[in-house]
């Protein structure tokens, strides 16, 4: 029998999608704009963290409030205990997407253009392929595309060490300015947080799941 | 559910006693209509008895007394002299902790109520005692049996018959004093799945010692202690954040 107040569970889901495609979607527009040095996009990114940030609040008021009203059990408390966890990841994802907006605009405010984008493209597909993956593995109850996305995550740790490790010896070498080699150094390991962010959603769609 | 419903019940400065044993303290509160109301509260706290009041239940007990205040509904102070009680008790029902169905079939125990305000036509019972089971989602259930004994039901069906047969005689106000005490986690969810369909209609005022109960049925919740209102207010609010130092304790459990 479903209960009168079971839409609010589906509520609470539908939030949790949007606020993951939101992160998604701010994360990719920042990234877009550093790679092409488009300001617009970037201020995209970092209009969509503030609506991110709201979502996250409005995630944890439904969660404390079913938890404390409907008396949830079982998958029920699980996927409150999930929406709780991802968004504030998703939230985090967010800020991450605003910290790569702010960095790309100091370098174009700097230096006109972005000239130096080492790995940042290949990196950025990949953790945006992870984000999108851990919004589907939850949309689909996945737990084989949920587990996947964990060990996507070591490629794009990889990315990051050779990232540090060219643009630090570039820093030494001289040539380019030292704040836009660092931001952009800066910019790699929000990439690197960003899929930190998407394992973490898949260990939390695995929870849901199977409950361990 | 919203605070623009006006108030169907208010309560102003009323005390009640058994005998010189005062059991209600100057409760003052507004009861809004096509709401459910939810009165929490430790055994003997003097939930029961204010429901009771609504109704003039009470005044079946000798000793019942009525020290000062008022109970409005619609307007009328339903303790006034020329108020008749048995109209009162039409406009507002009761449904009690136990189901108390007549040893008679289910369809006379819905029709009894209209028989004695003589009605008779066979089309208008059949169509109110429809409406009625229909409305307490029993319909489906019964209606392959109307003519067995109401005694044959299940303890969930028979609450629920008894939520029928309080809705045949048109009440505005319903009052469930623990209706789901009795009842198993399936019947009590009905019953509870019946309420929410209920307050479209019907303003619903429950007695409860489930706070969970309360907590999903209702739009506002009173928490009483010692014969007083200690907090009433938006469920949301009494439950995930109380005012009240007493009312958090009672309702996380740390009371007494």
């Amino acid at each position: 029998m479903n209960r009168y107040f079971h839409h609010e569970l589906h509520d609470l889901r539908s939030m949790l999608i949007l606020i993951a495609e939101k992160a998604n979607e701010a994360g990719r527009l920042a990234v877009e704009g550093f790679l092409s040095s488009d300001l617009e996009k970037t201020q995209h990114a970092v209009k969509l963290d503030d609506e991110i940030d709201a979502l996250e609040i409005a995630i944890d008021r439904a969660s404390v409030r079913y938890i404390t009203l409907r008396s949830p059990v079982s998958s029920d408390v699980r996927l409150i205990f999930v929406a709780i966890k991802a968004s504030h990841d998703l939230e985090r994802a967010g800020d991450e997407a605003h910290s790569i907006a702010k960095r790309t605009r100091n370098i174009l405010t700097r230096d006109g253009s972005v000239q130096n984008k080492v790995e940042i493209e290949a990196m950025s597909k990949l953790a945006f392929g992870m984000m999108k993956d851990a919004i589907n593995c939850f949309l689909e109850e996945d737990l084989d595309l949920a587990e996947s996305i964990i060990e996507q995550d070591k490629e794009v740790d990889r990315l990051n060490k050779e990232n540090f490790k060219n643009l630090s010896m570039a820093l030494r070498d001289g040539g380019i300015d030292p704040a836009t080699q660092i931001e952009t150094i800066l910019i790699s390991k929000s990439i690197e947080r960003i899929a930190d962010h998407a394992k973490n959603l898949a260990e939390e769609v695995i929870y849901l799941l199977t409950g361990e | 559910m919203t605070d623009e419903n006006k108030p169907i019940i208010e309560i102003r400065n009323f005390d009640f006693a058994y005998g010189d044993a005062q059991a209600l303290f100057d409760i003052n509160m507004d009861i809004r209509e096509k709401e459910v109301t939810s009165f929490i509260g430790p055994s003997g706290c003097g939930k029961s008895t204010f429901l009771r009041c609504f109704n003039r239940m009470n005044d079946l007990i000798d000793i019942a007394n009525i020290k000062g205040g008022e109970i409005k509904i619609s307007d009328i102070n339903i303790y006034d002299k020329e108020v008749d009680v048995i109209e009162l008790r039409k406009h507002v029902g009761m449904v009690f902790q136990k189901s108390n169905p007549f040893p008679k079939s289910i369809y006379d125990n819905i029709a009894y109520g209209l028989r004695i305000q003589g009605i008779k036509q066979k089309s208008v019972l059949d169509g109110v005692v429809e409406e009625c089971l229909r409305g307490a989602a029993l319909w489906d259930e019964v209606k392959d049996r109307l003519n067995e004994s109401a005694l044959g039901m299940s303890g969930g069906q028979q609450q629920r018959l008894c939520i029928a047969r309080a809705l045949a005689v048109k009440p505005k106000i319903l009052l469930m004093d623990e209706p789901c005490s009795a009842l198993d986690p399936i019947a009590t969810a009905k019953v509870e799945e019946l309420i929410h369909q209920l307050k479209k209609q019907y303003t619903i005022i429950i007695v409860t010692h489930s706070m969970q109960q309360a907590a999903r049925v209702s739009d506002k919740t009173a928490f009483f202690y010692l014969g007083k209102l200690i907090e009433f207010g938006k469920t949301d609010d009494i439950f995930m954040n109380p005012t009240d130092p007493q009312t958090e304790a009672y309702i996380s459990g740390r009371f007494g």
